[in-house]
């Protein structure tokens, strides 16, 4: 059999392959994040609770209310992201004008009282979302088996990856968000509602979030501590890619998924280490990114 | 100069008075007051944490509340999962609160921290969380118990008996850190002793939420059983991932070292069937764990873990102690306890040994398939009882101070 480095073709292929399903995860988790801070420049550091948010709301209901996985993948980011316009109309617009830190600050403190609040509630251990029915089961590919689901979600990911690109950068509509994030004040002479405009937007990364969450809610246990962890990595994917590229998240993201499943074949110990190396290292030869502008 | 000297000679008298007022009066203030330190909101907030605090309170209503005619208060605190802030709970709790009990105890870090300022402060502490062997082993004190379960019945128990049903090739995934290793060196020696062989295996980052890579390398490595050096949410991730890539299906087992009930809950037995584990106590043994394990549940609407109900059993069996002895002079109570057998409905065959083990029957137990759980907590079958006296490190390999080997 041929051999890559020590390790059978087929088990490294299996490798890649699980690594680009990670990746197209953490493209569409940095999506959201870089939308944020590409229009908005919000750096939101309640991205994760956000997340867990769309993961718990989908367990919520299917418990209490009986919504099923392909209802709540529709309505649970139109839930989560309204109340993400709710928090920018009522919160964070009161501190547009600072710099900002203070954004940062604010939506960590969110984070935090989320995810305090629902650890009361629902403590730690988290529970488990089923499979949808039409999505368990397994391919085997040969070189692996992969369960369907997973599949889906590299799909799914990927799916609403392009067409965010796509709206932001070849649509009107994406040309005014643009434009009113870069000048504001001639945008709104033109008769453009900016202060709506900004108030959507957030709600749009928001629910970007909250859609992830739904996707993650059969792969992980649905905990209120589900977002802190994986939070970090993805602002570190943002950096690498450059904080606000939309482009930069998607590739950076699916490029780091690849990274983090080889480490996990040949030095597991590194796993977790080794973006933040890479962003390390992006950061001295790059410091705006790999596709970040300089400003 | 002066004054120093009429400080010192102030506070010798002050100290003789209050030891004279101690060795007078048989309960040092007139109050027994018990301190439950535990992690209230993190990691092993479900494990132990309010559900434990529950436990200690239905362990004091039942005793009467009182020890001959001293009421007895519970205290609480977090400690986070940090040494620091439980040692300086505990040391606050022993200096100006007068605590008498220090109970609950999870994380083994604060624990080694806690006991050994109850050492210094001359303390009372049982342990019922935490699962370092090491506890009992190079930090043993004269001044706390381990009441629950260690990682040396957890790897001897599991280990053996799955080797001895004819899993003998062992694939590990081990959590990067001390705890990980401990366990893996435990396992591994077992599974070798007993005739098996380690065919390979993965430290994995502590912690990890995507376990899909690892799982992969396990399928290939053909190995019957995948062992779980592992605690809590890496241990969920692994059995929910190994579940999805249908690792069992395909004739490989998983065998879980540290697993809680709440853990099983929390993952349904859809995704744990089969697993097999060690435990302590399982609410669901006999009459007696059942009629108690129904009023817990009436009270904290979740079944308790084997760790609350070993803050029930350990409570009572010190609050026995101190009306039998008639005073809450530690060294006394401890030795009450010491030479009392521990049997209730927690605990068979109990006793506590002079390194502060306390060791009981433990089980190995497997979670039930689906179609034989009858309800959402009916999740294990017990396979057989390890007894006490086999389950626990002997003491003729124990380190502590306390052992004359």
């Amino acid at each position: 059999m041929t051999m890559i480095f020590g390790v059978p073709l087929a088990v490294f292929i299996g490798q890649l392959m699980l690594g680009l399903i990670n990746g197209a995860f953490y493209a569409l988790l940095s999506l959201g994040l870089a939308v944020i801070f590409g229009l908005l420049k919000i750096v939101n550091f309640a991205h994760g609770a956000q997340y867990m948010l769309g993961a718990v709301a989908a367990l919520l209901g299917l418990q209490y209310l009986g919504i099923n996985y392909w209802v709540a993948l529709l309505l649970v980011p139109l839930v989560i992201g309204g109340l993400g316009a709710l928090i920018e109309r009522l919160i964070l617009r009161r501190i547009a004008h600072l710099d900002h830190l203070y954004g940062l600050l604010l939506t960590f403190g969110l984070a935090l009282i989320f995810e305090g609040v629902l650890v009361n509630f629902l403590g730690v251990s988290g529970s488990s979302y089923p499979i949808p029915a039409s999505l368990q089961g397994g391919f085997q590919l040969g070189f692996m088996f992969l369960p369907t689901y997973r599949g889906w979600v590299l799909v799914a990911a990927l799916g609403v990856c392009l067409a965010t690109w796509f709206i932001i950068e070849r649509t009107r509509l994406g040309a005014y968000l643009r434009a009113g994030t870069e000048n504001p004040a001639l945008m709104q002479a033109f008769g453009v509602n900016v202060p709506q405009l900004i108030t959507l937007t957030y709600g749009f990364g928001v629910a970007l979030a909250a859609f992830a969450g739904v996707l993650a809610a059969p792969l992980y246990p649905v905990s209120p501590t589900m977002g802190s962890s994986l939070l970090i990595v993805v602002f570190a994917v943002v950096v690498i890619g450059g904080m606000g590229s939309i482009l930069g998240a998607i590739v950076t993201g699916l490029g780091m998924g690849l990274i983090e499943g080889l480490t996990k074949v040949y030095y597991p110990e590194a796993a977790n280490t080794v973006i933040f190396l890479v962003m390390v290292v992006v950061l001295m030869l790059r410091p705006a990114g790999l596709f970040g502008k300089e400003a | 100069m002066t004054f120093c000297r009429k400080s010192l000679a102030s506070s010798i008298a002050l100290t003789t008075a209050l030891m004279a007022s101690g060795s007078q009066a048989q309960m040092s203030d007139d109050v027994v007051r018990i301190g439950y330190l535990a992690d209230m909101s993190g990691t092993y907030r479900d494990l132990a944490g309010p559900g434990g605090l529950a436990a200690l309170e239905m362990a004091v209503e039942d005793f009467g509340g009182e020890v001959n005619g001293a009421p007895i208060e519970i205290i609480s605190a977090d400690d986070r999962n940090s040494a620091d802030v439980g040692a300086n709970t505990v040391r606050e709790w022993l200096d100006v609160q007068d605590v008498d009990l220090v109970a609950g105890l999870v994380a083994s870090s604060v624990t080694i921290a806690v006991t050994k300022v109850l050492e210094e402060a001359g303390g009372l502490g049982i342990v019922s969380g935490s699962a370092a062997s090491s506890i009992t082993n190079e930090h043993c004190t004269p001044n706390h118990i381990h009441w629950v379960y260690d990682t040396y019945p957890l790897a001897n128990g599991t280990a053996r008996a799955v080797v001895e049903q004819g899993g003998d090739s062992w694939f590990l995934l081990t959590a990067d850190y001390a705890f990980g290793h401990a366990l893996e060196e435990d396992v591994t020696k077992v599974v070798e002793d007993n005739g098996g062989e380690i065919v390979g295996g993965v430290h994995h980052p502590f912690p990890t939420s995507d376990f899909s890579s690892y799982i992969l390398q396990a399928q290939g490595s053909g190995a019957k059983i995948i062992g779980l050096a592992n605690a809590g949410s890496d241990t969920v991730n692994a059995i929910t991932t190994a579940s999805q890539f249908g690792l069992t299906q395909s004739g490989q087992q998983l065998a879980g070292l540290l697993i809680f009930l709440n853990d099983v809950h929390a993952m349904g037995i859809d995704t744990t069937q089969g697993l097999l584990l060690t435990t302590g106590w399982y609410w669901d043994m006999d009459d007696a764990s059942r009629e108690w394990a129904e009023r817990y549940y009436e009270r904290v609407g979740r079944m308790p873990t084997m760790v609350q109900a070993g803050v029930y059993s350990s409570t009572q069996h010190y609050l026995n102690a101190m009306a039998e002895v008639g005073s809450d002079d530690p060294e006394a109570v401890k030795e009450q306890m010491m030479a009392t057998p521990v049997e209730d409905f927690f605990s068979r065959n109990g006793r506590i040994r002079e390194d502060g083990r306390m060791i009981h029957d433990m089980y190995l137990a497997q979670v039930k398939a689906p179609a034989d759980s009858e309800g959402e907590w009916d999740v294990y079958e017990i396979l057989s009882t390890i007894p006490a006296e086999d389950a626990f490190r002997p003491l003729s390999e124990s380190q502590c101070k306390l052992v004359q080997n």
